[in-house]
């Protein structure tokens, strides 16, 4: 709506939020469950940011070896947009913008950060590994999905447990899970940055994701390294920007990694 | 062998059985069923002799002719607008119902667009949800910068009060300006951003406390010590630029 | 014989049940039911427009659910994203389901979407996407002439039971797994399914035995529906 997002915009001028939030604050109610599909799912959770809420779990599969990686395992990553979650989602296969999200957000920040080390994902080398396949879904969406989705695949990685491979039936025994842990070196987290105006804000409302020029979600790691962006939005960022926002997200980005390190 | 089976002011769940036998006289969300009276959907009971009434606590809107709506402009036709006021088909707003005079335009964009909020009165309703709007009337417009928040539909009698006596004292205390459409829609503007989500959060309690007695004064109370806490208060015309009045 | 439970229940006995409305707060109306391990939760959007524009009926809305079980769901393999056969199947069966307690004739060629999705699955995955839906539906404000609760029962060897779980619908001593989906306070039974062998006799008796337990699930039901009135 016209008039809703030039509300926005005019009070976000004078460093003013809807909600009375500051510009780089995240919604005070933020929580993360960990093994709510425990009965079904290797690794589960269930994170929410105000009342954005998003699940995510952990299924453990058996496969071949790519050839570029005989000695790695590997992860696969998912999200679904619901529409169960918002009146903006339609069914049927994910949507450009869920995978989007799957790839940036989940898939990058975890690969690229090296976050799992793939080796010890492997079963026999050249023969079998372990594939991790992460699913995020939405359950609603009150804006900033994408910031709940990374932390939410984040903490159902930290839930899993490996169950029981039989080499010799080449089955996986779902029904026998181990204690033992995906191995996490670091944990990358996610934080979109929006741009609206010359402003730039942390934790978009609805209303706000709306208004935006442009976002950048910048994924980080513990020692500030940087390991995803992906910008989105219609405006243009300039390269002072993006300097502004990567410096927003590696900060929140270590306030929003103290919800998952328990 | 009649038996009203609940008590007054009982909150009750759809297919509860009210009362049994024949003499009784269902209204609101109550229903007759055969010998029973049944409710139809979650409710609170009111009982008056015979008469067993079912307020909804929760429910749909319904477009009734002469209502006040906000709506949403999703497309420009021809001679029309396509408004999205939140009912369970768009509504049509026709050239001649908006604009005063009787001239020919090609192009109604340049009025209105895609996107923008406007508060109408139902002119028309035919076939129970095939709705024809009008903004020819006092304060009908289209609305300016604001927030827009959804409220259930049977809970906008109790937010605008008996004569608007609720809507005025939020109005009063926060000195926003605000309208409140029958679709459940409202639109709020205070040049006070604090005072926008105190108007706000009022609303959203009389919305949540409606069925708890004492309501009014409960709502005085909370606007007393929310506003209370506020050092200075920006004082507004209520009226917009063209002059118009807020309804 | 099956004459004891694997988990200890009594042959007539539910699962634990829990339920909870106003889970997807931007939706009109949505509720989460458990029992036992599985977990259900339901959204209604609408009546709103509905596409495509053929599908439209003339003189009510159109109820369109859609039933789906995430990736995680199920104890053992991951579930292949996307509307299997077994979904599409259930999601046409929720709708009939729910169907004969809706008046929703105030919304003429639009739609009313109802969205369940499973997030954990120990058998009896139908019936709690339809309790999850019933009060979604309720909650919601639609006009119901009754909440529609839903249990499984069925038979192991000659035993009867209610609520079976997974490990009971594999049962080696073979199993028939009976679906029911009741109306609250009514002889209304507006879903029935069956899978395996029953006797005539056996049939009457499960049915009263779903009729119990569907009471029993209705009260829950209820409790979380007037949750918050408190006051």
């Amino acid at each position: 709506m016209k008039a809703v997002i030039n509300h926005v915009r005019s009070l976000l001028d004078k460093e003013i939020r809807f909600d009375g939030r500051k510009l780089d604050q995240y919604r005070k109610d933020i929580f993360v469950e960990y093994g709510i599909s425990n009965k079904s799912a290797e690794g589960s959770a269930r994170v929410c940011i105000g009342e954005t809420e998003v699940v995510a779990g952990i299924k453990f599969e058996v496969g071949v070896p790519y050839p570029d990686s005989l000695d790695k395992g590997t992860i696969m990553a998912g999200v679904e947009l619901l529409p169960l979650s918002s009146s903006n989602f339609e069914s049927g296969p994910p949507s450009i913008k869920a995978i989007e999200l799957a790839r940036s957000v989940v898939d990058r920040g975890i690969r690229e950060s090296e976050a799992i080390d793939f080796k010890k994902l492997c079963i026999k080398k050249g023969e079998k590994m372990w594939m991790v396949i992460v699913d995020v879904y939405s359950i609603n969406d009150a804006g900033n999905l994408a910031d709940a989705i990374g932390l939410a695949a984040m903490a159902a990685l930290k839930d899993a447990r490996f169950p029981e491979y039989d080499a010799k039936l080449d089955q996986v025994l779902y029904d026998k899970r181990t204690t033992k842990k995906i191995p996490l070196k670091y944990l990358p987290v996610a934080v979109t940055v929006v741009k609206i105006g010359d402003k730039f804000i942390i934790d978009p409302s609805l209303e706000e994701e709306e208004a935006m020029d442009a976002r950048l979600t910048v994924t980080t790691i513990e020692d500030g390294r940087l390991c995803a962006m992906q910008k989105g939005g219609d405006g243009v960022l300039t390269a002072d920007d993006v300097s502004i926002m990567i410096d927003l997200s590696i900060k929140k980005g270590k306030e929003l990694r103290k919800f998952i390190e328990k | 062998m009649s038996k009203i089976l609940v008590t007054d002011k009982e909150i009750v769940v759809p297919g509860q059985v009210l009362a049994e036998g024949m003499g009784f006289l269902p209204a609101g969300a109550a229903f007759r069923d055969k010998d029973r009276i049944i409710a139809l959907k979650i409710g609170l009971v009111n009982i008056d002799g015979r008469l067993i009434k079912l307020i909804p606590l929760k429910g749909q809107y319904l477009p009734k002719i002469h209502d006040l709506v906000i709506g949403k402009i999703e497309d420009v036709m021809l001679g029309s607008w396509l408004v999205d006021y939140g009912g369970s088909k768009y509504a049509m707003l026709s050239a001649r119902n908006f604009l005063q005079r009787n001239n020919q335009v090609d192009d109604l964009s340049q009025f209105m667009d895609v996107g923008d909020v406007i508060i109408a009165k139902i002119y028309k309703v035919v076939r129970k949800n095939t709705v024809d709007l009008s903004m020819q009337g006092p304060g009908l417009r289209k609305l300016g910068n604001g927030r827009v928040i959804e409220v259930s539909p049977p809970k906008v009698p109790r937010i605008i009060g008996k004569q608007g006596s609720m809507i005025s004292m939020i109005k009063d205390q926060t000195n926003c300006r605000i309208s409140v459409g029958q679709n459940g829609w409202v639109w709020v503007y205070g040049p006070d951003p604090n005072m926008e989500m105190i108007a706000i959060e009022t609303i959203r309690k009389i919305e949540n406390e409606s069925h708890i007695p004492g309501l009014t004064d409960r709502i005085k109370d909370f606007l007393n010590s929310k506003v209370g806490k506020v050092d200075k208060v920006v004082k507004i015309d209520r009226v917009d630029e063209e002059g118009k009045e807020d309804v | 014989m099956y004459d004891k439970r694997f988990d200890g229940r009594k042959m007539d006995e539910l699962r634990e049940c829990s339920a909870k409305v106003g889970v997807v707060p931007s939706a009109k109306g949505s509720a989460m039911f458990k029992i036992g391990n599985t977990i259900a939760i339901a959204a209604v959007r609408g009546p709103r427009n509905l596409y495509p524009k053929f599908l439209a009926l003339p003189d009510k809305a159109l109820l369109r659910c859609n039933y789906n079980m995430m990736s995680f769901s199920g104890s053992g393999d991951r579930v292949r994203p996307g509307s299997s056969r077994r979904d599409r199947e259930i999601s046409l069966i929720t709708q009939k389901a729910l169907e004969p307690v809706l008046m929703l004739d105030e919304f003429p060629g639009s739609v009313v979407d109802i969205f369940i999705e499973l997030l954990q699955t120990d058998a009896g995955t139908r019936c709690a996407g339809i309790c999850a839906a019933a009060m979604a539906l309720a909650d919601a404000g639609f006009k119901m002439k009754g909440l529609v609760s839903a249990v499984s029962v069925g038979l192991i060897g000659n035993k009867m039971l209610v609520d079976l779980d997974n490990l009971e619908e594999h049962h080696e001593e073979g199993n028939t797994d009976i679906p029911v989906a009741m109306i609250s306070g009514e002889d209304g039974i507006t879903l029935l399914q069956m899978d395996g062998f029953c006797k005539p006799e056996q049939m009457k008796k499960l049915l009263e035995l779903a009729k119990k337990a569907c009471s029993k699930i209705h009260e829950v039901q209820k409790k979380a529906l007037l949750e918050g009135f408190e006051k």
